[in-house]
């Protein structure tokens, strides 16, 4: 069973950015793009578990502050070496000012 | 058929080795490493230790090199390179044929001359981070003999265990050739605080069979367990018995092309041509380990493309991490952007304005985007405004985007 919970308000995060938002003993990173939506995935980089919320969003692209590992976080998919593993991502919606994401 | 051959098995040869398949390369690739492990990622070992064992993280599966149909030679070392008959010899006492030859070879700890035959460790491979760190507790005092990055890592990890540490440095401040002195003092300042005992400016005269230590000053220390952290040295001894040029490593053009058209060398072990310092240099970190790395895999089928990859590194000690875009140069005057109450930037510039570095510390993460964006800003030549610089409010990515 899924639900949706309150990760941020719209404002929280800049235009072409990522924070960190922790839930349920796990951490997440919420992601705004330069049109203005708003995606989510695991908090972790696949590579080293280094919090993706330090590293720095490029267009679609969120880069691991530590080794430079690249996701696409629209689709988790993992850009090359030294990433290998996709990161998973999660479904959000925005509600009244409300970034919502799913969770198990 | 011949293929590529690559001679050293560390994160830069690994990374050439996948990196020619991802270019499209479909002839034999051997690699070749001197270990026992297959290729693994070197940074952790001066920092992360689980119930007494040293973590390490392999770089690829056994699995992943047959499906890329890698051949990975482990403890195997390469003897001798033939360069006309385009032949290496190895020390199973068989040959391989090349096309293409890539020199990985890395670099070894720079030995201490008065320690020699003493007993005393250096770090490079797991077993030397196993012997250094495992078991070490409160009853064990290590004393580090240098302090740059790997001594000044080992300090913070051994003090994580409990363990007495006592850093002694020749020069006035640690990590001297790497990091500007505000930052090296802040860093200096923080291992004290945990209760690292740092000599600087303290040369040694001898170092006993029972692992005393005799200081500049006539002082004698009795620590269980010896360290030497000075330096490392390029892996050239094969290159030059074939006759290639040596020039603080193996010198290589911008394209990481050695004197001989069929062989390339990158990583630690070689010194390249660099258009944009438009110097020669040698660097020594994880990161140009695999930019070079895929550099040279492309290189070597043909795509003739320049290094100009901005130098970058980091260091993780206790919580903080200070990281460097460029090459830092003490001498000149910087601008600093202070980020929060402990995490700054200090960038510099040369004389028409360009941004050559910017050197960053704070806790955790705190300063990798901005140096991320500073180094492109290096990286693109930029002129930036130092007072916008300055101002931590102003977002360094639209100023990079100008």
């Amino acid at each position: 069973m899924t639900q949706w919970i309150e990760a941020c308000a719209q404002g929280d995060v800049d235009e072409e950015d990522v924070m960190r938002f922790d839930h349920g003993g796990k951490t997440y990173a919420i992601y705004r793009s330069p049109d203005d939506e708003y995606f989510a995935t695991d908090g972790l980089c696949t590579h080293e578990k280094v919090h993706l919320a330090d590293g720095l969003v490029m267009d679609y692209i969120i880069e691991c502050p530590k080794h430079n590992g690249r996701f696409d976080y629209r689709s988790g998919a993992a850009k090359g070496a030294p990433v290998c593993i996709n990161l998973q991502t999660y479904k959000v919606k925005v509600e009244g000012g409300k970034v919502l994401i799913e969770l198990a | 058929m011949p293929g590529i051959v690559i001679i050293g098995a560390g994160e830069c040869g690994a990374r050439a080795a996948f990196a020619l398949r991802e270019h499209g390369f479909e002839g034999d690739i051997t690699l070749i490493g001197s270990e026992i492990h297959p290729p693994y990622e070197r940074p952790p070992l001066s920092k992360e230790i689980e119930n007494g064992v040293v973590r390490h993280k392999i770089i690829a599966t056994p699995e992943q090199y047959a499906d890329a149909k890698i051949t990975l030679k482990t403890n195997i070392t390469a003897t001798a390179i033939n360069r006309t008959s385009q032949t290496v010899f190895l020390s199973d006492s068989t040959t391989l044929q090349y096309d293409k030859l890539i020199l990985a070879t890395g670099a070894r700890p720079r030995p201490l001359p008065l320690a020699e035959g003493k007993p005393v460790l250096y770090l490079r491979s797991i077993e030397d981070s196993q012997a250094i760190l495992g078991g070490l507790d409160a009853t064990q005092h290590l004393a580090i003999v240098g302090a740059g990055f790997i001594g000044l890592e080992l300090a913070a990890t051994a003090r994580k265990l409990g363990a007495q540490v006592t850093v002694i440095e020749a020069l006035p401040r640690p990590m001297g050739r790497a990091v500007l002195p505000e930052i090296a003092d802040i860093m200096a300042a923080r291992h004290k605080a945990e209760g690292v005992e740092i000599l600087c400016d303290t040369g040694i005269l001898a170092i006993g069979d029972d692992r005393s230590i005799t200081l500049a000053n006539g002082t004698v220390r009795y620590p269980t367990r010896i360290v030497i952290g000075i330096g490392a040295m390029p892996n050239t001894d094969l290159a030059a018995a074939a006759g290639l040029t040596i020039d603080n490593g193996i010198a290589v053009d911008a394209h990481l092309q050695t004197s001989d058209p069929n062989v390339f060398a990158a990583g630690d072990c070689s010194s390249f041509l660099s258009p944009v310092y438009n110097r020669r240099i040698r660097l020594e970190a994880w990161r140009n380990a695999q930019d070079q790395g895929n550099l040279v895999a492309a290189n070597v089928m043909g795509a003739n493309e320049p290094y100009t990859t901005t130098p970058w590194f980091w260091s993780d000690q206790y919580d903080m991490t200070l990281s460097v875009a460029g090459l830092p140069d003490p001498t000149l005057p910087a601008t600093k952007r202070q980020l929060s109450s402990d995490a700054y930037i200090l960038f510099q510039f040369a004389a028409d304005g360009t941004l050559i570095a910017a050197s960053g510390i704070g806790i955790g993460n705190a300063v990798a985007k901005d140096i991320r964006l500073a180094e492109m800003m290096i990286q693109g030549r930029i002129k930036p405004d130092p007072a916008q610089l300055a101002d931590p409010e102003t977002n360094l990515k639209k100023l990079l985007r100008g």
